[in-house]
């Protein structure tokens, strides 16, 4: 009997277990895969729960119900990964399992502790992230009663996952504040190491006209150094100073810390790949899907989607002594909230940065690229339903792998 | 004539081609970041990032840096004030580091 192990049921871990469960032989092969939670987070979900949109329950679900009966699924933390003897071990009873093909998902978390008195005095109270079911819900306890003030967001360094969210929570700030009638009543301020609104000029220079429009302050270059929790201010390394009623960060992200304790990260964890093979640069049967890898491209729920077909391919190839095929081109897509029940889509590539123009679903759309529109808003209100019922499980979903440049004006 | 203008440099300030790269045209571009003269440690670091660039074909990030020269954030911002990995990239005759997608 071979194994083929899978670490992390999230995302992409999830959707390799459905993929792998209808493609390998029962006789031959046992499938393994193994998290440490039992609770599967519908992450995009959590954008909305400080706003009150979302409650914690619209995004939570038992991870078993989306693993096919046919895969072992194993609850434990992972205590270390040594690929030269194919071998894991698991913190639960010290188990090891060795393994014939090893698919490494998982993921990525946020660190608030790498900035200087960030996880400190007050962290939770006026101090909160949002890329975690446990800061998301203090938020929106916070905001319920808020009366006003400065808020600031601020990114920490790049990259982040889904570097969209951070916009599409000022977005929803300003329109959630707008609501309440207290818009007149709160600053928001946007602190960024980036040089813009976003990473991409086309999109950077669309996005931050909206930041203009709607009275949201910019503050570029911003390398955050430390937080002055007696002044309420977060200082740059370069000593400026942002102060602060209400602070929302988008802390250090960085691969998982069994990636690091098992030699197979750089220096933010992340596991370096062939960014179009998607295969480990240093050990053939080790693969990695989704936001534990080093691609240069966005660590998205979408891109790891995009991944999907290509990585299954690559290791049934090479199940059978074939080269894997170097077909993954970086493909994202995104649709950014952007208030007022309106949205935005932005679509690219390694090469091929977000353009204006339509995006071509069949059956669901065309949706406005790069222009915001209704039928953006509720396209990634849908997304929560064909994420729990079509994308988790596998299954065919209307999109391609790669990106298409049918409908982008270039 | 200016050393920079008999190399091509895009919008941004960036060697479009770097070949052209030589230790006095990246004391010319410390100068237009406002660094008058580079101590052993702004060569250090540029060194480091020259030879690190060779292995993976783009400019490193600020915590590539960092873990590689083992020199602080801190002391860094302090050598290339606002924005290190940016500006140390265009003086060694790199490419705007990527690390942000
Ligand atoms: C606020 C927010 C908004 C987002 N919005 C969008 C969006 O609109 N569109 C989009 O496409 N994407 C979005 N994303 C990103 C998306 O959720 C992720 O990119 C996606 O979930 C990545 O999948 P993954 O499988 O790589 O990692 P994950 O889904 O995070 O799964 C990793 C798994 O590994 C497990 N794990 C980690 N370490 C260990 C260990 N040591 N032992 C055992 N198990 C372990 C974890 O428990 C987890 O279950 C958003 C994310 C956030 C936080």
């Amino acid at each position: 009997m071979k194994t083929f192990l899978i670490l992390g049921a999230g995302t992409g871990g999830t959707m390799v277990a459905n993929k792998m469960a209808h493609e390998l032989d029962p006789q031959e092969w046992r499938i393994i895969i193994v998290d440490k939670f039992e609770t599967h987070y519908y992450q995009p979900g959590f954008l909305f729960i400080p706003f009150g949109i979302y409650s914690p329950n619209d995004v939570i679900k038992p991870k078993r119900d989306f693993i096919p009966h046919n895969v072992e699924y194993v609850l434990s933390d992972i205590e270390l990964i040594e690929p030269d003897k194919n071998r894991v071990t698991l913190q639960k009873e010290n188990k090891i399992i060795n393994y014939d093909y090893l698919v490494v998902s998982t993921g990525t978390q946020i660190h608030p502790e790498e900035t200087e008195g960030m996880a400190e005095d007050g962290w939770h109270e006026n101090k909160f992230d949002f890329y975690t079911i446990e800061g998301a819900t203090a938020l929106s306890r916070f905001l319920k009663f808020w009366k006003g003030g400065r808020m600031v967001l601020n990114i920490t360094e790049m990259p982040i996952k889904c570097p969209v969210a951070p916009l599409e929570f000022l977005f929803l700030a300003d329109w959630f504040f707008h609501e309440r009638g207290m818009r007149d009543n709160v600053e928001i301020v946007f602190a960024t190491p980036l040089d813009g609104a976003f990473t991409k000029p086309r999109a950077s220079s669309v996005l931050g006209g909206m930041l203009d429009q709607k009275g949201i302050n910019l503050v570029p270059d911003f390398n955050i150094g430390w937080v002055d929790n007696d002044k309420q201010a977060i200082v740059s390394y370069d000593e400026q100073e942002v102060e602060y009623d209400l602070l929302v960060t988008i802390p250090t992200n960085m691969g998982a810390e069994v990636i690091d304790r098992s030699g197979m990260g750089d220096e933010l964890n992340y596991v370096p790949i062939d960014k179009h093979t998607l295969q480990s640069d240093k050990w053939e049967n080790v693969w990695v899907i989704g936001d534990a890898g080093n691609a240069p491209t966005s660590k998205a729920g979408s891109v790891a989607h995009f991944m999907l077909e290509i990585l299954i391919e690559n290791i049934l190839r090479h199940m059978e002594g074939l080269e894997p095929l170097p077909k993954f081109d970086g493909h994202a897509n995104c649709y950014i909230e952007s208030g007022f029940e309106k949205g935005i889509l932005i679509d690219f590539n390694y090469d091929v940065e977000p353009l204006p123009g339509k995006f071509p679903l069949p059956g669901f759309g065309p949706f406005s690229l790069l222009k915001e529109s209704a039928a953006n808003h509720w396209g990634k209100m849908a997304f929560r339903w064909i994420y729990w019922n079509i994308l988790l499980k596998g299954g065919e979903m209307p999109f391609e792998s790669q990106m298409t440049m049918a409908g982008k004006w270039a | 004539m200016s050393l920079l203008e008999t190399v091509s440099l895009n919008e941004e300030g960036f060697l479009t081609n770097p070949e052209e790269w030589t230790k006095e045209i990246a004391v010319e571009m410390a100068k237009g970041e406002g660094i008058e003269d580079l101590s052993e440690d702004h060569w250090m670091i540029i060194d480091f990032c020259r030879e690190s660039a060779v292995d993976s074909g783009s400019a490193p990030t600020l915590r590539q840096i960092t873990k590689g020269t083992g020199i602080s954030t801190k002391v860094l911002f302090g050598l290339f004030p606002k924005g290190p990995a940016k500006k140390v990239a265009k003086i060694s005759g790199l490419g705007k580091p990527e690390g942000c997608v």
